[in-house]
């Protein structure tokens, strides 16, 4: 049972493991570049527990089911459980021990929760993204609470002399209801201490129909107080004694590096101490510091106008001509010819030819940048060989061991405390900010905290990909869709892993493109090549933003042009309710999830599509002015259907007042948060509809701030967003909320501008196109 | 010697009187509740309140303050349950929270100068804050619950 997951144990499962680059850190190893990091084997006999099997096992250092890992009672009862993924306000520091607390018959009044270091061998694997940590760990969690528990009954049992089926925990005590004998958690918990872990083999999970918690939705998040009164600690937060205070000028273009610099202006501002280069690495190079120069000072105020008193001469490098309106030239010229087949079924080309009507559109989206309220920030106390970090990072474990290989120290050596994430989206997944701090902290000898402006974020983050997607559909004289081509074109996530990539990896290819859920006999997806010219990272939902805004939009312009509802031709694209069937893709990727588990369904998706347009009134009539839109996606390996409702003046100004989400996302958790999650995401959609965009000028990211990319405030958001959350049925393996909310929004949106304007916006963002 | 209350206590600065009010309250006193976001009040995130106004502290020097009362999230209510913080709980608003102290200032501050607004004067008044993780629509019926007296 005590099963941990040490790497160097497990060499010999190597080779009998398909290796799958599921974790978004160890994407090295998927691209086939030497990399020094350990395969996770699986540690735990998972069907004893549930009819589906997921990725979790596949990723670094697997799962750690161990309830001494993750438990620990007081004397007092006093429950305290270890919540070891990173929150970044989806909930997860409360769900996962929730559903250990759940299991093990424990009173959320009296459970706390302590955060994880950053240490995979002991928890398990703790890359907080793909929308994964309740398909991954809602098992593992159970199990972990349901081994407590019984430790706390053998123990109770023991004491009494009973046999250990004649006893039962429920709410904190444990009871023998022959005898009316009851005994509290915490004056059982040093004996239960005692007791061996149980074998998978002797556990019995609750009943789902006798669950306090899951499901229900009545617990608010751990740290809902703290945040009120401004007790929560955010990276930014950590003040130690003899703190130095840093911000760094870094090369306003990727690749680029410092040529000289003067920093006697900086010295001479009132409270500044130190100014020093800090060492970069070429790109591209994973998360590794872009280097700099800078600023020490006592407080972050001082730092900061000591940057903008430096005077630094850059080398531009490479991308020193990197240009958003070229690129995106380039962009549709590569996807007007033939690119790299990535899904073919029966004869797209042959079939487009013979069509009795073609349909082309041409999808752009530009760079997107996540400007998490908190920016970048970590601090780093090094001592010797052996450093500490406090800081907001989505990946705990992978954040450990790039600052122990930067500087050169066993991963034992380093501690990471990781504090609540103010916002992450993917780009605090990349902690190039925790290992700037490790290396200013180890240069001054002194605990250092690196803060990024909003300028910096803006300007030097792993920015969302830019990405042409051209969909041709081809229709016979019936109407009826006979053949679909996509190209997709981006630079890919793994050019910032590896130099020169130019093809999307299947994890991006499989989000939106190669799983095509529709029904058409002949369908060719392709990839041509696209050069990356800025750091590319991974962005809330990732390629499934332009995936979903394209292939939907194009559902809608189908519609159109046969005069259809649009949402009864999605629902005829969607075809049959079936399995669909990817044999003909080399790597359907899905999430990293077993397909057996997690096939696309298109009975769920067409049921999310129903239940939206049932509930959120599709076909109602609306004002003049106003147009309603729908569109469908499955991502994370959940589904989700949006009904947009938008009304645009004579000026062209637009306003939302309505917003429909269906969710299909199998076995949850806290209901509450999926809905939270799901308004959440209607607003970020709307955002990067709306106004997302970062452009480069001479390999320069020409936005800095909230006044040149701006996001939703409150007088523009939906008056209102409605979540329905389909009830899971039996043994319905959980899958993502966090990201899917996001990719359908875009395009019911731009459906719904159309059916209010007939203007068909091909484009994002919107910016003025409406005023035109 | 600059010489500012906050919260009630007299704190000194012979730094920079230039220094921006959020960098004095977070590092130089330690009041780390008030955010920063933007730095340039454009978020919203390090709102705090002085004479019944909201003021983004990002552009407020410490030598604007000078001899002013000054309130921030930790002196907002002593035991933090001001009718806006209530509201929040009981609402479950926040998601990852970051942004969530400048807007109770926000809206406190809202309450203040309008006890009873309208829901689109509490859009109107609440639009200066970002928060990413789009609790807009609960931010919202938090401050007007708070107006009805939780």
């Amino acid at each position: 049972m005590n099963i941990l997951t040490n790497p160097k144990k497990l060499r010999g499962f190597e080779r009998h493991l398909k290796v799958e680059n599921v974790s978004r850190r160890s994407i090295l190893k998927g691209l086939g570049i030497a990399g020094g990091f350990a395969l996770a084997a699986p540690v735990m006999s998972r069907p004893a527990f549930a009819a589906y099997e997921t990725g979790a096992s596949k990723m670094p250092h697997g799962t750690v089911v161990d309830p001494r890992v993750f438990v620990s009672i007081a004397p007092d009862g006093i429950v305290t459980i270890v919540g070891h993924r990173a929150e970044m306000g989806t909930g997860v520091r409360t769900s996962l021990p929730l559903i250990v607390a759940e299991e093990m018959e424990a009173d959320w009044s009296r459970v706390r929760v302590q955060q994880a270091p950053g240490d995979e061998v002991k928890y398990g694997n703790q890359d907080t993204d793909g929308s994964r940590s309740t398909r991954h760990y809602l098992m593992p969690m159970r199990q972990i609470g349901a081994s407590a528990r019984s430790m706390l009954e053998a123990a109770a049992a023991k004491r009494w002399g009973v046999p250990a089926t004649e006893v039962k925990a429920r709410n904190h005590e444990v009871v023998h209801a022959a005898s009316g004998r009851k005994i509290g958690f915490g004056e059982l918990a040093a004996d239960a201490a005692r007791e061996s872990v149980p074998g998978i083999e002797g556990l019995k999970l609750k009943d789902p129909k006798d669950f306090r918690y899951l499901g229900k939705g009545q617990i608010g998040i751990v740290d809902l107080r703290d945040i009120t009164v401004g007790k929560a600690h955010y990276g930014a937060d950590i003040r130690l004694p003899g703190l130095k205070y840093a911000v760094i000028a870094r090369p306003p273009v990727t690749g680029g590096k410092v040529k000289s610099f003067d920093a006697a202006e900086a010295m001479k501002v009132s409270g500044v101490e130190k100014v020093l280069e800090v060492k970069g690495w070429p790109w591209p190079s994973k998360f590794q510091p872009l280097g700099g120069v800078a600023v020490i000072a006592r407080n972050t105020g001082a730092a900061i106008k000591g940057r903008d008193a430096l005077k630094i001469v850059w080398d531009d490098g490479a991308n020193g001509k990197y240009d958003s309106v070229a690129y995106r030239a380039s962009l549709e010229e590569a996807a007007r010819k033939p690119g790299l087949v990535v899904r073919k079924e029966g004869d797209a080309d042959a079939a487009l030819k013979s069509a009795d009507k073609v349909i082309t559109g041409e999808y752009y989206v530009p760079h997107l940048a996540h400007v998490s309220m908190e920016p970048p920030v970590a601090v780093a106390d090094v001592k010797g060989d052996k450093c500490e970090i406090w800081a907001p990072v989505q990946s705990a474990g992978g954040t450990r061991e790039d600052v122990a290989k930067t500087l050169g120290i066993p991963d034992a050596n380093v501690t990471v405390n990781v504090t609540l994430l103010g916002g992450g989206f993917g780009r605090k997944s990349k902690c190039d900010f925790a290992i700037e701090a490790a290396l200013l902290s180890k240069e001054l000898g002194a605990p250092v905290k690196v803060q990024w402006t909003r300028e910096d974020d803006v300007r030097h983050g792993f920015l969302h990909t830019v990405s042409l997607e051209r969909i041709e559909a081809g229709l016979d004289k019936s109407g009826k869709v006979i053949a679909w081509r996509h190209r997709s074109v981006a630079p890919t996530i793994a050019s910032t892993f590896a130099a020169g990539a130019k093809h999307e990896a299947p994890f991006e290819l499989g989000m939106g493109l190669i799983d095509n859920p529709f029904e058409i006999a002949n369908l060719q997806c392709e990839n041509p090549e696209a050069a990356a010219h800025t750091r590319i990272g991974w962005f809330r939902a990732v390629s499934n933003i332009p995936r979903a805004f394209a292939v939907q939009s194009m559902v809608a312009e189908i519609a159109s042009a046969t005069k259809r509802d649009p949402k009864d031709m999605l629902l005829e694209l969607i075809g049959s309710p079936r399995l669909v069937n990817l044999s003909s893709v080399k790597d359907p990727w899905n999430y990293g999830e077993p397909y057996s588990s997690y096939p696309i369904d298109t009975a769920r998706l067409r049921k999310v599509v129903e239940l939206v347009a049932d509930k959120g009134g599709w076909g109602r009539s609306v004002p003049k002015g106003h147009g309603l839109g729908i569109a469908v996606h499955r991502s994370f390996v959940s589904y989700i259907a949006t009904i947009v409702e938008v009304a645009i003046d004579d000026k062209g100004k637009l306003t939302v007042p309505r917003v429909d989400t269906a969710i299909d996302c199998g076995t949850y958790v806290n209901p509450e948060r999926i809905e939270s999650q799901i308004e959440g995401a209607a607003i970020m959609g709307l955002s990067l509809a709306k106004y997302g965009e970062i452009t480069f000028k001479d390999g320069k990211v020409q936005q800095g701030n909230f006044d040149d990319f701006p996001v939703i405030r409150m007088d523009e958001s939906p008056l209102v967003t409605h979540v329905y959350i389909v009830p899971p049925g039996p043994d319905t393996p959980p899958s993502g909320v966090g990201e899917p909310g996001v990719p359908p929004f875009a395009p019911a949106l731009i459906n719904a501008i159309f059916a209010a304007t007939g203007k068909r916006i091909r484009s994002l963002p919107i910016g003025k196109q409406l005023e035109a | 010697m600059i010489k500012v209350k906050i919260n009630g206590q007299e704190q000194n600065w012979d730094g920079d009187p230039d220094l921006p009010l959020l960098w004095f309250l977070r590092d130089e006193v330690g009041l780390t509740g008030t955010k920063y976001g933007c730095g340039q009040a454009l978020c919203g995130s390090c709102t705090v309140i002085i004479d019944k106004q909201a003021v983004r502290a990002c552009i407020t020097s410490v030598s604007d303050v000078a001899g002013r009362d000054v309130t921030t999230i930790e002196g907002l209510h002593p035991t933090g349950d001001h009718p806006v913080q209530k509201a929040w709980r009981q609402l479950n608003v926040p998601q990852c929270g970051y942004c969530q102290t400048g807007q109770i200032m926000q809206g406190a501050a809202l309450l203040m100068d309008n006890p009873k607004p309208s829901h689109d004067q509490i859009r109107e008044a609440m639009a200066g804050n970002i928060c990413r993780c789009g609790c807009y629509q609960r931010i919202e019926n938090a401050v007007h619950l708070a107006s009805t007296g939780v």
